[in-house]
């Protein structure tokens, strides 16, 4: 029950208290735009192209609209009396809203047919057909960077990014992204070097594959528009809707109520924009919900190939890094330029390392996009240099704890870009995962055909920066409180966070505090929730628009005479004041991190993340030597998170992340034939269920304080995923004395490697 | 399409009818006629749970079974429980253990658990894994998951409420 409270004392930052929406979520109350339908509404069924790379030589409808209740088929020409430009995406305008011209991968939207009914809408789709001349593909991120086959003829940075407008107009070119970084001299140092090793690592595509699948609802009105939309950033919906239509943002609305998980799978735009047209060309309310089949050929994540060498001098420290790594980003660049670059910075790891030189590149290839996936590219980079760091350490017969610590960045010492690290537990989390694992105890690898074995790895992540937030909090009349902020629930738990915050300035129970979230009529401007940015941006907006609002009771006291710091409960200040329960309170406040953008010669920056995340893993592994079936016994996973603002939600993160990761590494993998995917469904593309479950789990986060956080906290939702991968496979050649260097570490993969240790290597080896 | 007919069943406890095309699953028709958007399709193939229902007190992937089916049946749905006797011991328990993050499969754990502790109402841990390995969570609330079980198992012994919690 809500209610307004009289003040306490109890510190709500900290408190492990249930989430706010608990009740709407346990009875299947909560809002989606899943469940939301509207009267006179047309469902819209996507025609997807068949090619992964072909010039659109005709589309032909007329069989599809002729079927009884079919509304409208829409192409890319009646788009463009709409929006003559059809085309959107955060880092690049390369996107088109319906495929225009030619088609860039299998699966890409051609037309969509419009029906009251969503069985028929979806029966006219197989009546449509397109003829196309088929074009020559690309699919490999390395044969991308020299392949006559071209995606994009021309670039079209969308300006957004002042580090990418010397792309404006290149043409011949698949790389959407070059980002380089030099630090004293790699080269050199490598020829110096007492040892050098070098290795190659791959990751494989896979999708978000949230439960509620992607969907979104437009409505229009005389000159307005209203987006109801499974999306993470709603502000960014508004700005590039009103950028396509020319219209200002207050004639449209983007409204998000809670997301059935998002994972990066519903940032920037995905629907948004063809169900806004589609409302204009109807004028009727448009929804279009997408099937879990769908979902794959909408976003996933970058497929790597990571190239990565060091030396090392003969004590054990790690003396020079080189890192080229490719992203492989599908037809679209979503917001794969970025994934290169911010994360392309972390690519050496949490080393102390003195030359160290990188390369990173996004490249467009005719497979389904890629964008972002908890963790922005972080797990792809720390599953390569954890395993690489590993296999030095073994090759040196260098404990691989003790390596790491050793050569691990500490607290004021500069990462790779020059900047110093702050508040980053690197030392305490690795020595936590130490613990946890009880590594000086002795392992029984075990003799018979199960292999017993153990491993660790940690990484880190920079915050996307800079980004901004804007939060307001009122106090009501009778002293109950608001907290008005664009962050979007998808599970994470932002409401109870921010009213946790919002609560401790106000000594108030969080459980009392109302949080709106996610409407551009209503909330402030949010850059996005993604990439653990929220609880710290949004986190400190909160915090000082709850202050602000403190600030202006007080001044309100003042008015109606009551002595200062008085501090009256808000109601009876406002009786005071306007002699009846009446009048509002609003606090305001907007965050934005300081920043400097790298130098775009050496990619360095004094100031490239507000705050670093901290991630590791420790694992123990059983691997079946008869079959190659990997069983996890025990999962540890650490974290630096800052000061907890709710344990419990935290501990939940970590563990949730840690599992999700744990399906990328073991078994999940989409999978292609000429451009074709094969497993778009969830019965050919398993996610973790019970059953792959470690045994035993672990997740926890270390005592630590992130101090330009709210009350000392930072980012959580990415940080569970960095080690898995990595601690997986050391674990696997601890137990067997086999090295995999390619995701996913599924039992053929580990039967392949085990055979061809016993040099008697299975066929297509 | 195929034309409609009228079902007759008991929804939640009530009598009700709905008119339906043959096609037509029972998670549209929950939906679509009787605003009820707990059990809700996910995955399309029955592999998820998310819509989950029982028929006739059996879990049944709503989103596979033909609304036609349910003429005459007993259908319950997750919104059943909180009619006058407010939230069960498995949605109490869900919400003290935390084993939910975003919620959209969590009406499918509630009715399977419901079912789980009908059946075996001390389950340990194998049995909760194995029984309730056909619903995903994408979230992983997992070890949360089976926490509230086995909390929502001692709350029903220690205040048995409804029938079929005695």
């Amino acid at each position: 029950m809500k209610r307004a409270t009289t003040p306490t004392e109890t510190p709500q930052v900290g408190r492990a208290i249930p989430r706010l929406e608990s009740w709407q979520k346990v009875t299947g109350r909560a809002e989606y735009v899943h469940n939301l339908r509207l009267p006179g509404m047309l469902y819209g069924k996507i025609f997807r192209s068949t090619f992964p790379h072909a010039r659109i030589k005709s589309i032909e409808t007329s069989a599809a609209a002729a079927v009884g209740g079919v509304y409208r088929v829409v192409t890319a020409d009646d788009i463009r009396t709409i929006v003559p430009e059809p085309y959107y995406g955060p880092a690049f305008h390369d996107q088109p809203i319906l495929a225009i011209d030619k088609v860039r991968y299998v699966g890409e939207p051609v037309a969509i047919v419009l029906a009251s009914d969503p069985h028929v809408a979806e029966e006219a789709t197989h009546l449509i057909v397109a003829e196309y001349e088929e074009l020559p593909a690309v699919y490999d991120e390395i044969e991308a960077m020299t392949s006559p086959a071209i995606v994009h003829e021309e670039l079209k940075p969308a300006g957004t990014f002042p580090d990418l407008k010397h792309l404006k107009g290149r043409r011949n070119t698949n790389v959407a992204l070059d980002y380089h970084l030099r630090r004293g001299d790699a080269e050199q140092a490598l020829a110096d070097a007492d040892h050098v090793f070098e290795h190659t690592f791959r990751t494989q595509q896979v999708m978000h594959t949230p439960l509620e699948p992607l969907v979104s609802v437009a409505e229009s009105r005389e000159d307005s528009l209203t987006i109801h939309t499974a999306s993470q950033s709603p502000s960014f919906v508004r700005i590039e809707i009103a950028r396509l239509l020319g219209w200002p943002e207050n004639r449209i609305r983007v409204r998000a109520p809670f997301l059935g998980g998002g994972f990066g799978a519903k940032l920037y735009i995905k629907l948004e924009a063809l169900v806004a047209v589609l409302a204009l060309l109807t004028r009727r309310p448009v929804k279009v919900s997408l099937t879990m089949e769908e979902q794959f050929f909408t976003i996933t994540k970058h497929a790597t190939t990571f190239r990565i060498k060091s030396g090392v001098s003969n004590d054990g420290r790690i003396t020079a890094r080189q890192c080229e790594v490719w992203w492989n980003g599908g037809a679209y660049a979503d917001i794969g330029p970025r994934v290169t670059q911010k994360s392309g910075f972390t690519a050496p790891g949490p080393y102390d390392i003195e030359h160290v030189a990188i390369d990173s590149y996004a490249l467009y290839t005719n497979l389904p996009p890629a964008g972002a996936l908890r963790g922005f590219g972080i797990p792809q980079l720390v599953w390569a240099y954890e395993s690489h760091t590993d296999m030095i350490a073994r090759a040196l017969k260098l404990d691989p704890l003790a390596f790491r610590r050793r050569n691990l960045l500490r607290d004021g010492r500069p990462q790779a870009t020059g900047t110093l690290m702050q508040d980053a537990a690197l030392g305490k989390v690795l020595d936590r995962i130490a613990e946890l694992m009880e590594w000086e105890r002795p392992v029984d690898r075990g003799t018979g055909p199960v292999r017993r074995g153990r491993g660790i790895a940690i990484g880190f992540k920079a915050c996307v920066a800079p980004t901004t937030s804007l939060a307001m909090v009122t106090l009501n009349a009778d002293g109950s409180c608001i907290v008005y902020c664009g962050t979007v629930d998808m599970g994470q738990g932002s409401d109870t966070a921010m009213a946790q915050i919002a609560g401790e300035v106000l000594r108030m129970p969080a459980e009392s505090i109302t949080v709106v979230h996610s409407d551009t009529d209503a909330t402030p401007y949010d850059m996005a929730t993604l990439g653990s940015r929220s609880l710290f941006h949004m986190g400190n907006a909160v915090r000082f628009a709850a202050e602000d609002a403190r600030a202006k009771l007080r001044a309100l006291a003042a008015e109606a005479g009551l002595p200062p710091e008085s501090d009256l409960p808000a109601g009876d200040v406002f009786r005071k004041r306007y002699g009846m329960q009446a009048g509002n309170v609003i606090g305001t406040a907007s965050f934005i991190p300081s920043y400097t953008p790298p130098d775009y010669a050496t990619g360095l920056t004094p100031n490239a993340t507000p705050f670093w995340m901290v991630g590791g893993a420790g694992v123990e592994v059983e691997v079946d030597t008869e079959t190659g079936h990997v069983r996890i016994a025990r999962l540890v996973n650490v974290a630096d998170v800052g000061t907890p603002i709710n344990p419990k939600i935290v501990a939940t993160q970590i563990s949730g992340a840690s599992i999700m990761q744990l399906g990328f590494t073991l078994f999940e993998k989409m999978t292609f034939d000429a451009g074709q995917l094969r497993n778009a469904s969830l019965a050919d593309y398993k996610i973790p269920g019970f059953h792959d479950l470690p045994r035993e789990m672990v997740s926890e986060a270390v005592d630590a304080e992130q101090r330009t956080g709210p009350f000392g906290a930072k980012g959580v939702g990415e940080s569970g995923t960095f080690g898995v991968s990595p601690a997986i496979a050391n674990a696997i050649e601890d137990a067997v004395g086999v090295r995999l260097t390619t995701l996913p570490l599924n039992a053929e993969a580990v039967y392949r490697a085990l055979r061809a240790a016993r040099n008697e290597p299975l066929e297509n080896d | 399409m195929a034309g409609l007919r009228t079902i007759r069943f008991r929804l939640n406890g009530e009598p009700v009818a709905a008119h339906i095309g043959a096609h037509e699953n029972l998670v549209e028709v929950l939906q679509g006629q009787f605003g009820l958007a707990g059990a809700r399709e996910s995955c399309g193939q029955g592999l998820c749970g998310c819509c989950t229902v029982l028929v006739n007190g059996r879990a049944v992937s709503g989103c596979l079974y033909l609304a036609a089916f349910a003429d005459g049946a007993e259908v319950t749905t997750v919104e059943h429980a909180e009619r006058g006797e407010g939230l069960d011991a498995v949605q109490e328990a869900f919400i003290e253990a935390g084993a939910f993050q975003c919620g959209f499969c969590t009406p499918g754990f509630v009715l399977m658990t419901r079912q789980l502790l009908a059946e075996h109402p001390d389950p340990d841990e194998d049995a909760i894994r194995h029984y309730l390995s056909g619903n995903l969570c994408r979230c992983a609330a997992y070890p949360e998951i089976i926490e509230a079980v086995k909390l929502a198992a001692k709350k029903r012994k220690l205040h048995p409420r409804t029938k079929e919690e005695r």
